[in-house]
């Protein structure tokens, strides 16, 4: 045995790698569905927060269109979440990414009903100071609640700004650059959907009914 | 003292890895900028620590020297990753805050450390006590310590209890007040450098008192002015 100290101890080594990774592999191969459904469950629970269940009958999380505006959305590919009730549409859930926040990137939801106004605006993930550019968090304070029901005629154009800059949206004490990125990411969002918003339900796929055929073209 | 019992004040108190080994202080300063984030953190850390003690333990004798700590960075990974699966299962919402963090707990020098200088030469009850111990321990500190900076710096404790406990949890949050807005510095990552600062020096003082009660007899029989 001694003769061959490496190879023994390769095979020791051999013998641990892949123990240790069956106990990964078992481990994933238990918990991979719950955590999908987790994901799934998350994602609809924060789009029916925006959108509510009731108002609409398609399946949201599918029914997805992508679009490239990378000039109002601040990334290259957009994911749109399309809400339909009866084949007619309802909103549109925008997911744009705010390039010039305090710090890193802004990832938010913002949901644009039918006749333009806002669902809502919500932070998914950001990364600004604690106790100052936070406050863009739903739990933190209501300042992002506030979007809810604005349009582009209300206030008018030249007041999507914070008050700091003659708009009409707060800021915070001690931090203005986090809720100004804000306000002109919801307000590129809502100028896309102006110009573009109808056109991206007729790319979207066809509803229910239509569906099935649909998804075999695509394969 | 029994071994056990000795074992077991070593990890809670006398060689706490976070207060007195100081180990471990990436995951401490990173997510203990609340109670519940501590506590969710501690008891990862302490379920990996005692599989991979116990572990450790039970293959001592047939691991050849050269390959040990291969070995011993293959079953901490393991265990980690496991873990990681099974609190984004289960514990979904907790993950998402702790998340980037978890597979941190590979590279948190406690887990190898108890590894190499105790489980590797002890029997297996004993390793997983210590593991259990050590665990504990450094979740005691962890929790703690996202206490305290959580009522400083933003005058509330216990919130978002719900995520580990449930729906029904989430009236266990108490506030100072509204008019509290909290000292941010405290949940800032300097916060918790000079939190973990105060309770090694109240650690400390503690050991210090203790010391000085139990030499009372010795100084009472020889006085000496400047005692004290």
């Amino acid at each position: 045995m001694n003769r061959h100290p490496v190879i023994l101890a390769g095979l020791i080594l051999t013998l641990f790698a892949i123990a240790g990774s069956g106990l990964v592999a078992f481990t994933y191969w238990q918990t991979a569905d719950r955590i999908a459904q987790n994901e799934r469950d998350a994602l609809l629970h924060q789009l029916h927060v925006l959108v509510p269940a009731e108002s609409i009958d398609n399946d949201i999380i599918s029914d997805t269109v992508t679009l490239q505006a990378p000039d109002l959305m601040g990334r290259p590919e957009t994911l749109v979440y399309l809400g339909r009730k009866g084949g007619k549409s309802v909103a549109a859930v925008f997911t744009p990414v705010v390039p010039d926040g305090y710090s890193g990137p802004i990832k938010l939801l913002v949901a644009v009903k039918m006749n333009g106004t806002l669902g809502g605006v919500r932070v998914i993930s950001h990364k600004e100071t604690p106790g100052l550019g936070d406050q863009i968090e739903e739990r933190k304070s209501d300042w992002i609640l506030r979007f809810a029901g604005k349009s582009l005629n209300n206030p008018t154009l030249s007041h999507w700004k914070v008050k700091r800059d003659g708009g009409d949206f707060d800021q915070f004490t001690g931090a203005t650059i986090t809720p100004r990125s804000i306000v002109k990411a919801a307000k590129n969002t809502l100028l896309y959907f102006r110009d573009r918003g109808q056109a991206l339900f007729e790319r979207g796929k066809a509803p229910e009914k239509e569906k099935k055929p649909a998804a075999d073209e695509h394969g | 003292m029994s071994e056990y019992g000795k074992l077991v004040k070593e990890g809670l108190w006398s060689n706490n890895q976070a207060l007195v080994a100081l180990l471990g202080l990436c995951p401490l300063l990173a997510v203990s900028n609340t109670a519940i984030n501590g506590l969710g953190m501690g008891i990862a850390t302490t379920v990996v620590v005692t599989l991979s003690n116990g572990t450790v333990s039970l293959i001592r004798n047939w691991v050849r020297q050269e390959v040990r700590l291969p070995v011993f960075v293959i079953i901490i990974a393991s265990f980690v990753t496991a873990v990681e699966l099974s609190m984004n299962a289960w514990f979904h919402e907790l993950y998402k805050i702790l998340g980037i963090f978890i597979p941190l707990i590979v590279t948190n020098c406690i887990i190898i450390g108890r590894a190499e200088a105790f489980a590797s030469k002890n029997p297996v009850g004993r390793s997983l006590l210590d593991g259990l111990a050590i665990g504990i321990g450094f979740t005691l500190v962890l929790f703690t310590l996202g206490a305290l900076r959580e009522i400083t710096g933003l005058g509330t404790l216990f919130t978002q209890a719900d995520l580990m406990f449930g729906e029904g949890a989430r009236n266990l949050t108490l506030s100072l007040g509204d008019d509290f807005k909290g000292m941010l510095l405290a949940i800032l990552p300097p916060g918790a450098f000079i939190g973990l600062g105060f309770l090694i020096a109240l650690k400390n003082l503690i050991d210090r008192r203790a010391t000085q009660t139990k030499t009372v007899p010795v100084s009472a029989a020889q006085p000496e002015p400047t005692a004290g």
